[in-house]
C-alpha cells in the first residue's frame, strides 16, 4: 500500500492482461446497456419518470429526519424492531446480538451491498456464525473467496469455466460441465437445503416506505423470500437513504429500477414486508456509516439518491474495461467512485480519476444524479486536499492503458456508436480533460484516421 | 447504540438541504387491449398464460394434475380440491416436496406481467416460492395498464406481506445466460378469467 492512490490503475492493467476476457467483459456489459436502452425507449414517459424519481428522492433528502421518524413509528406499530447504527461496527454488532439472542449459527443472506460495505460476513465468521450468500452470483464469488465485482451482476468478471471449476471443487459437480442450467440447478439443490436448515435470514432493502413502515426487496431468483419465509428471524439491513415517503412512489421506482439495471420490465419479485409472519421476529437496522457527512457535502449529497441499478457501471467505458475489483470498494463503477472518497479520502483518492468524464453515466441514471460532474468536483476537492497528484498521473496512464489499447477496438456499426463506445474521451464536454490538446493520451498520436485504419485490420 | 439514533437524526437535521417539494404522480394512462398486452408481457418474462371464460376450465386443469399424482396445494376456495388445511402451518422442510400451488392474483399489470399476490390469498408465505410450479388465477377485469394504477388498486400493508410476481424465478449470473428456475418456481402459469 505504498501508493494507495494508484490502485485502480494497477488493478485495471492486470485486468487487461487477459485481453480476450477483458473484451468479453466489455461487450457483455455493453449488451446489458443496450437492453436497458431498449426497455427505456418502450416507455414514452421515461424522461418524466426519471424526473419524478429524482424529485421524490430530493424531497426525501430534504425531510430525511422526519421520514425516518415516521418510518420508525410505523414499523414499530407493525411489530418490527428498529435499530440505529452510526457506523459499520455498530451495524455488525447489532446483527450479531440479534443472532446470538436466537442462538443462530447458520444464516442465509440475500443481496445486500450494505452488509458488504460493513464487512458483515467476515465479522460474523470470526464469531463462528456462518453466512451463506444465496444470490447465485454472490454464492459463486463467496465460494471463491472474492468480493462481488458488480452490484447487480456480482460474478460478471467470471466465465462459465470458472463457475464450473468452482462448483466442481465445492459442490462436486461434474468436472468440466459448463452448462449454465446444470450449474444453476446444482446450486439450487444445495441452497434449498441451506434455506431450510438455517436459523435466521438477512436481507437488504431496496425501498423503505415511511407512510406504511414496511420494506420492499427486489430479486429475480426468489432467494430473499425463500430465506425469510423459511426462517424465524428476519434481519433487514439498510442505509437510511433507502427511505421513500409513500407507497405510490414505488410505482415510479419499480418502473425505473429493473429497466435501468438489466432491461427487464420489472424484477421477478418485488416483495413488500410489513409485518413478521406468526411466530417470526423481524428487525430493521438503519445505518449511517458516513451518509450524514455526504448529506452535508453540497456537491455530493445527490449521490444519496442512488437506487443501485448499476446502469452507470454498464455504460462506463472505464468500468467495462477495468472490472469491478479494480475499484477496491464495495460499490464500484462511477457511483462507487463518488461514494468511496466520502468514506476514506486517502484510500479512495484514485477513484474519481478512474473516469473519462464523458457523461454517459449521468445520461442513463434513472434518478438523474449528475455523476460525472460530481466526479469532476471530487477531483477538485482531492487536489486541494493534497490527495490527487499521484492519482491524476495514474489516471492518465489508465486512459492510455485501458482506453487506447488498439487490439480491442473493433469496427462497430456507424461511427457515432463507435465513438460513444470506445472513445468517449474524445467527446467534447467542458469537464473532459482528454479533449484538450495537452492531456491527450499518447496512443492516438498518429492522426485518428490512420490509427483507425490500421487497427481496423486487427479484426 | 441508543445514542446513535439521536446522533444520526441530529446530523441529518444539520446537514439536510433546503426543502424540495414532493411531486404528484400522474397515472400515465394508456388505452388499448390490456389483456393482450398483459399476455405479451407474460410471454416476454417466461410465463405461460391461458385465457378462460370460467373457473371450470381451471378446475379441469387442476384435476388433471391431481390424477397425475402431483402434490399440489390449492388456496382458491372457488376451485375444487381446496386443501389448505394440510399445509397452512407447514414449514419449509415439510413443503419442500410441493409440486404445484394454485393462488389467486389480485391485480395484474399489463406493461410488465407482474401480478400482486397478497398474504391472505397465498395463505402460507412459502407457497409461491417453494413450489416447483406456480399457478396464478386472475380476473381479466383486474388487469391494469401500469404500476401507477396498480398501486392505487392495492393496499400494500393490508396484509403483513404481499408481492408482485412477474414470471418464474430466474437468474443470468453465469455468463449472462438466462436460466429459468433459480430458487423459486421453475414455471409460472397464469389463468386469465374473463
Ligand atoms: S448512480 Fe444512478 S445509474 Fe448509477 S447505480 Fe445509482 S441510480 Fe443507477
Amino acid at each position: 500500500m505504498s501508493q494507495p492512490a494508484t490502485h485502480h490503475n494497477k488493478a485495471a492493467a492486470a485486468f487487461l492482461k487477459n485481453g480476450q476476457r477483458a473484451q468479453w467483459h466489455d461487450e457483455t456489459l455493453w449488451f446489458v446497456r443496450a437492453k436497458r436502452d431498449k426497455a427505456a425507449h418502450q416507455i414514452p414517459e421515461w424522461e418524466a419518470l426519471r424526473n419524478l424519481g429524482s424529485q421524490i428522492k430530493e424531497h426525501t433528502l430534504s425531510n430525511l429526519d422526519e421520514y425516518l421518524l415516521q418510518f420508525e413509528a410505523n414499523a414499530k406499530k407493525n411489530g418490527i424492531k428498529v435499530h440505529w447504527a452510526n457506523n459499520a461496527a455498530e451495524h455488525n454488532q447489532i446483527v450479531y446480538e440479534i443472532l446470538l439472542h436466537h442462538n443462530a449459527v447458520n444464516v442465509v443472506k440475500s443481496k445486500s451491498m450494505l452488509t458488504e460495505e460493513c464487512g458483515l460476513n467476515h465479522y460474523l465468521a470470526e464469531r463462528k456464525i456462518s453466512v451463506v450468500d444465496t444470490d447465485l452470483g454472490e454464492y459463486i464469488v463467496q465460494l471463491r473467496n472474492e468480493p462481488p465485482s458488480h452490484i447487480v451482476l456480482p460474478a460478471i468478471h467470471l466465465k462459465k469455466e470458472d463457475v464450473s471449476n468452482t462448483f466442481h471443487k465445492h459442490l462436486h459437480t461434474e468436472k468440466n460441465n459448463q452448462d449454465p442450467v446444470y450449474l444453476t440447478r446444482a446450486a439450487r439443490q444445495v441452497l434449498r437445503k441451506k434455506f431450510i436448515t438455517a436459523d435466521a435470514a438477512i436481507t437488504g432493502v431496496n425501498f423503505a416506505v415511511a407512510e406504511t413502515g414496511g420494506i420492499v426487496v427486489c430479486t429475480n431468483e426468489g432467494n430473499a423470500d425463500l430465506g425469510v419465509h423459511a426462517n424465524k428471524v428476519h434481519i433487514a439491513c439498510m442505509g437510511f437513504e433507502k427511505i421513500i415517503p409513500r407507497a405510490q412512489d414505488l410505482s415510479v421506482f419499480l418502473r425505473l429500477l429493473a429497466r435501468s439495471a438489466t432491461g427487464q420490465p420489472i424484477t421477478t419479485y418485488s416483495s413488500h414486508f410489513h409485518r413478521p409472519k406468526a411466530g417470526q421476529e423481524m428487525h430493521i437496522v438503519l445505518v449511517n456509516n458516513g451518509r450524514t457527512e455526504q448529506l452535508g457535502r453540497e456537491a455530493f449529497r445527490n449521490s444519496l439518491k442512488c437506487i443501485r441499478c448499476a446502469a452507470c457501471f454498464n455504460t462506463c467505458p472505464v468500468y467495462r474495461r477495468s472490472g469491478g475489483h479494480s475499484y477496491h470498494n464495495s460499490v464500484a463503477g462511477p457511483i462507487g467512485s463518488i461514494l468511496a472518497p466520502n468514506l476514506d479520502m486517502r484510500k479512495n483518492a484514485d477513484l474519481p480519476f478512474a473516469s473519462t468524464l464523458c457523461g454517459s453515466c449521468t445520461n442513463v441514471c434513472p434518478v438523474k444524479i449528475n455523476i460525472h460532474e460530481q466526479l469532476w468536483s471530487w477531483r477538485q476537492v482531492l487536489m486541494a486536499e493534497g490527495y490527487g497528484g499521484s492519482a491524476k498521473k495514474a489516471s492518465m496512464k489508465l486512459m492510455t492503458g485501458v482506453l487506447s489499447k488498439p487490439a480491442v477496438y473493433r469496427l462497430s456499426t456507424g461511427m457515432a456508436r463507435f465513438f460513444m463506445r470506445y472513445l468517449p474521451f474524445l467527446v467534447n464536454n467542458r469537464l473532459n480533460p482528454w479533449y484538450k490538446q495537452r492531456d491527450m493520451p499518447s496512443a492516438p498520436k498518429e492522426s485518428f484516421k490512420d490509427w483507425y485504419k490500421k487497427n481496423r485490420n486487427h479484426e | 447504540m441508543s445514542n446513535s439514533r439521536e446522533n444520526i437524526l441530529a446530523a441529518i437535521n444539520a446537514n439536510k438541504p433546503a426543502p424540495v417539494e414532493l411531486p404528484e404522480i400522474p397515472l400515465f394512462e394508456r388505452k388499448g387491449d390490456l389483456v393482450n398486452v398483459f399476455i405479451g408481457a407474460l410471454e416476454f418474462i417466461g410465463a405461460t398464460s391461458v385465457k378462460v371464460t370460467s373457473l371450470s376450465e381451471v378446475d379441469e386443469y387442476l384435476e388433471s394434475l391431481q390424477q397425475a399424482g402431483t402434490r399440489l396445494v390449492n388456496t382458491i376456495a372457488e376451485l375444487n380440491g381446496y386443501n389448505i388445511n394440510a399445509y397452512k402451518k407447514a414449514n419449509a422442510s415439510e413443503l419442500e416436496a410441493l409440486d404445484t400451488a394454485f393462488i389467486k392474483g389480485r391485480v395484474g399489470v399489463a406493461e410488465n406481467g407482474a401480478i400482486w399476490v397478497s398474504e391472505s390469498d397465498m395463505v402460507n408465505r412459502l407457497f409461491p416460492f417453494i413450489c416447483r410450479k406456480l399457478v396464478l388465477v386472475i380476473n381479466a377485469k383486474d388487469i391494469v395498464y401500469n404500476m401507477h394504477e396498480a398501486y392505487r388498486r392495492i393496499q400494500v400493508d393490508e396484509d403483513g406481506y404481499g408481492t408482485f410476481i412477474a414470471g418464474p424465478s430466474k437468474t443470468a449470473d453465469i455468463e449472462q445466460s438466462l436460466v429459468v428456475g433459480a430458487h423459486g418456481p421453475l414455471e409460472l402459469k397464469v389463468f386469465i378469467v374473463s
